[in-house]
């Protein structure tokens, strides 16, 4: 798709077909199924960030009256270290299977030890206080500075930097050394007449979905078993639990429930194996829901990272070599996201000189998960504040300076391929030329602008469409429905179809009812299940001519369809959709269309963010005065989502800013598990976030959609991070701007 | 003949920036590489995904590209 197409229902703001549910409180979200016989189970955590387990004695625990099971890592039987695709790529089956029970030693505080199911979730506390367990506590590692020095403590005697020419023999805490390059960065420096570099630093912050995790499993007799949780991946939660407790995939459905938010923390599985090895020992279902505190202090948050930008340019605004260095915490297990940090830090920008290396960390936090655009808001961040410092001592715009040196058609990446069509400098004209980019700063306030690149991803989708006799029919997609998919898939098959979208009713379908769907994440649901939807609707179109030409008695190529009409041209007859439905038991059977695909062509999406904050000078207290976010989607299938997925992300990525971060004491232990004290934006917080979708359409999607879940979470760092040195006029190197450290900041410098 | 670029990672297996390669087929691409470079492993390339003319696909197995194509292996994607 290159050129602008008519559409009759693709960018219409439809009802969303799961929004009567959703208010009236009908839709099943996670902790919501309850079935006969159920109990309940409960996780006993690790007091400790760090220390090895000499004991488990779950004697006690299994003699209270009340107790079914109890079971510890050894009842998942024979895991052994082999990679599995587990929802955010690939997974070490065994470091998967040690973080949902821990195996000989925990690896930080809330790290799970043993689970109880019990007649009640009282009894199941009561009998966790009866597991004796006896540690030897050792001292925690909390961040990469300390676990990158020579002597850390080291977590994982096993593990040896990778990325070297010559793997080390001896242990470390750095799982993974990546460097990419491209140019001769010395070089670009030479020729540069302002080079400006910085050190920064993100903190750990935590998704903030509002639904705790949450799961019922129930293990049959004969040997069937079922799991109901909230996830964004149910076949890949299918894949982990089979493989964790050895059983074969035919005989685990999941359900995937409606979900509370997931942003990638709900790619990976904490208690659905638990829960089903509870309920295999116990013979009865087996709920397990986490509270507040456990979702902090036990899933994944993303990665706190320590991160170095060096940019040189010329005095006309060149940009002629970009360095960056960055640490990214992976938590207790290796695998942070600092490859796509490193291949992600300069992308916006179409310089021939790049350098860029960059460490994954082990330390004793809970092990990271994906989060929006997983890696590139803390990579962008330091390379966006630099650019800005740089735009600064120039004396130059800084949306000039990005527009001189925008990626764009053909630009190298420096992790490979040329760039195809991409839309970054219509975000950029469109933020120059916004009202709030034109509109005077009000006394007092600062102002960032900030872009961001994300990769968007295809992949498996599994679609079928069932038509019924009336005409209307069913829409099943594997991927769970986290920002609207059912809604833009709906519409993307009544384009095809041509018939009103309300004619079909889009379900997210069980991992027995479709093939193998990879997880709803890396923006690819729109994209990749898009154009599984308009298969099946185009092999329900197929069938329609098909069924019609044998009634007319007629070769299928003579007949047209249009207006979700069939037409003979061959003759004078017309059947519409339904007739043709309706007559299917007379011509072969019921009508029903398949698209299961592996999809490619994936297009990247650039946004770019403008923001507006005022700070109390005394205080420290900011305050977002205004704030516009822009971003290409290809196409906007369902402009109201899009929308709301560009305000999602920038109040994320403004919280990240702002106020979020986990805060540990001295024993690495989590102090501030909450809402309460661990502050995310509130709708009272923020103004309207502004929105302006740009549309450069994706030539791989039939409609030219690109992903937009994820970028939106980029800019905002330093979108806002600039925008408070402003108003401050100092540079902030460190997030986030909470009122201590912006307090400090206008303080001491 | 296609021309393979590796990136600077991929550089520690073959010491050098790029190379033509004479088969058509990404498996017999890979063949052709791992059989030049003596610690290039097949396993190494073939978790990769490949960007075939910019297009970046995750599972290239039945891949063919066309004679002036520019091939680059890159880390796999996934998103949140």
């Amino acid at each position: 798709m290159s050129e602008a197409q008519e559409f009759k229902y693709i960018g219409q703001r439809t009802i969303r077909p799961d929004g009567y549910d959703k208010v009236t409180g009908r839709a099943q979200y996670g902790a919501d199924l309850s079935l006969p016989g159920m109990i309940w189970g409960r996780t006993l955590r690790s007091p400790h960030a760090h220390a090895k387990i000499v004991s488990i004695d779950t004697s006690k625990a299994e003699a209270h009256p009340d107790v079914f099971a109890v079971v510890t890592f050894k009842d998942f039987g024979s895991v052994e270290g082999e990679s599995i695709n587990a929802g955010e790529g690939a997974a070490d089956v065994l470091d998967l299977a040690r973080n949902c029970l821990a195996d000989d030693k925990v690896l930080y505080h809330g790290h799970a030890i043993a689970a109880v199911a019990a007649r009640t979730e009282r009894a199941a506390d009561d009998a966790l206080d009866l597991i004796d367990v006896k540690y030897e506590v050792l001292s925690p590692v909390m961040d990469v500075e300390d676990a990158m020095k020579e002597g850390a403590p080291v977590l994982h005697e096993d593990m040896f930097t990778q990325g070297y020419e010559e793997t080390p023999s001896t242990p470390s805490n750095i799982a993974t050394r990546l460097e990419m390059k491209m140019g001769d960065i010395e070089a670009g420096f030479a020729e540069a007449d302002v080079i400006v570099e910085r050190e920064f630093r993100t903190p750990t912050a935590h998704q903030g979905y509002i639904e705790p995790h949450a799961c019922t499993a129930r293990y049959d007799e004969d040997g069937q078993s079922m799991v109901w949780c909230c996830t964004q991946g149910h076949f890949d939660v299918r894949t982990s639990t089979a493989k964790l407790l050895g059983l074969d995939l035919s005989k685990l459905k999941v359900v995937a429930s409606e979900i509370g938010g997931g942003f990638g923390g709900k790619t990976v599985v904490y208690q659905e194996p638990v829960a089903l090895a509870l309920s295999r020992k116990a013979g009865r279902p087996v709920k397990m829901v986490m509270n507040r505190d456990e979702v902090f202090i036990a899933t994944g948050p993303t990665s706190a990272a320590k991160l170095k930008a060096k940019v040189g340019a010329k005095k006309d605004g060149t940009i002629t070599a970009m360095q960056g260095w960055m640490a990214y915490e992976a938590g207790a297990f290796k695998g942070s996201p600092m490859m796509p940090g490193v291949m992600t830090m300069f992308t916006p920008y179409d310089c021939g000189n790049v350098q860029v290396e960059g460490f994954d960390v082990v330390v004793n936090k809970s092990k990271v998960a994906a989060y929006r655009a997983p890696g590139a808001p803390q990579a962008e961040f330091a390379a966006e504040m630099v650019v800005n410092e740089v735009a600064e001592k120039i004396g130059m715009d800084p949306i000039e300076l990005r527009l001189k040196n925008a990626a764009k058609e053909g630009t190298q990446t420096i992790y490979g391929p040329k760039l195809k069509t991409v839309g970054l400098i219509e975000c950029l004209e469109a933020a120059r030329d916004s009202d709030h980019y034109k509109s005077a700063l009000a006394d007092g306030c600062g102002r960032g602008i900030a872009a961001g690149f994300w990769f968007n991803i295809g992949g498996q989708s599994s679609v079928s469409i069932n038509m019924n006799t009336d005409g209307t029919g069913t829409i099943l997609e594997g991927s769970p429905d986290i920002g609207g998919s059912r809604a833009s898939m709906q519409m993307m098959a009544a384009e095809v179809l041509q018939i009103e979208p309300s004619n079909l009713k889009p379900i997210v379908a069980d991992t027995d009812s479709l093939p193998y769907s990879q997880g709803t994440g890396g923006s690819r649901v729109t994209f990749a299940t898009g154009m599984a939807v308009i298969e099946a609707a185009e092999d329900v179109v197929k069938q329609i001519k098909e069924r019609a030409a044998a009634i007319w008695n007629v070769t299928a190529e003579q007949v047209d369809y249009a207006d979700g009409v069939a037409i003979n041209t061959a003759g004078e007859e017309k059947m519409s959709l339904a007739e043709v439905c309706q007559a299917a038991e007379k011509t072969g059977g019921q009508i029903s269309g398949t698209g299961n695909i592996n999809a490619r062509g994936a297009g990247p999406s650039f946004a770019v963010h403008l923001c507006d904050t005022k700070v109390d000078q005394e205080t420290g207290k900011v305050d977002v005065v205004r704030y516009t976010a822009i971003q290409d989607a290809g196409k906007a299938i369902h402009p109201s989502y899009v929308e709301g997925q560009f305000q999602g992300g920038a109040v994320q990525g403004i919280g990240w800013a702002l106020n979020e971060e986990y805060i540990f004491n001295d024993d690495g232990v989590m102090e501030n598990p909450g809402f309460l004290d661990y502050r995310i934006p509130l709708a009272s917080d923020l103004p309207m976030i502004e929105t302006i979708i740009v549309e450069v359409p994706n030539s791989f999607h039939p409609y030219g959609v690109r992903g937009v879940g994820e970028s939106g979470i980029i800019p905002p760092l330093a979108a806002v991070g600039w925008s408070v040195g402003d108003a401050i006029d100092r540079k902030v190197e460190e997030l986030p701007c909470s009122p201590p450290r912006v307090l400090s900041l206008i303080q001491n410098g | 003949m296609a021309l393979v670029v590796f990136s600077s990672e991929l550089q520690l297996f073959t010491g050098e920036e790029c190379t033509h390669v004479e088969a058509a087929r990404f498996k017999e691409i890979v063949a052709e590489l791992v059989d030049k470079y003596e610690s290039l492993t097949e396993e190494k390339l073939m978790e990769m995904a490949v960007a075939i003319d910019g297009e970046i696909i995750h599972t290239p197995f039945l891949e063919v590209v066309g004679e002036d194509s520019e091939l680059h292996f890159l880390h796999r994607i996934s998103g949140g």
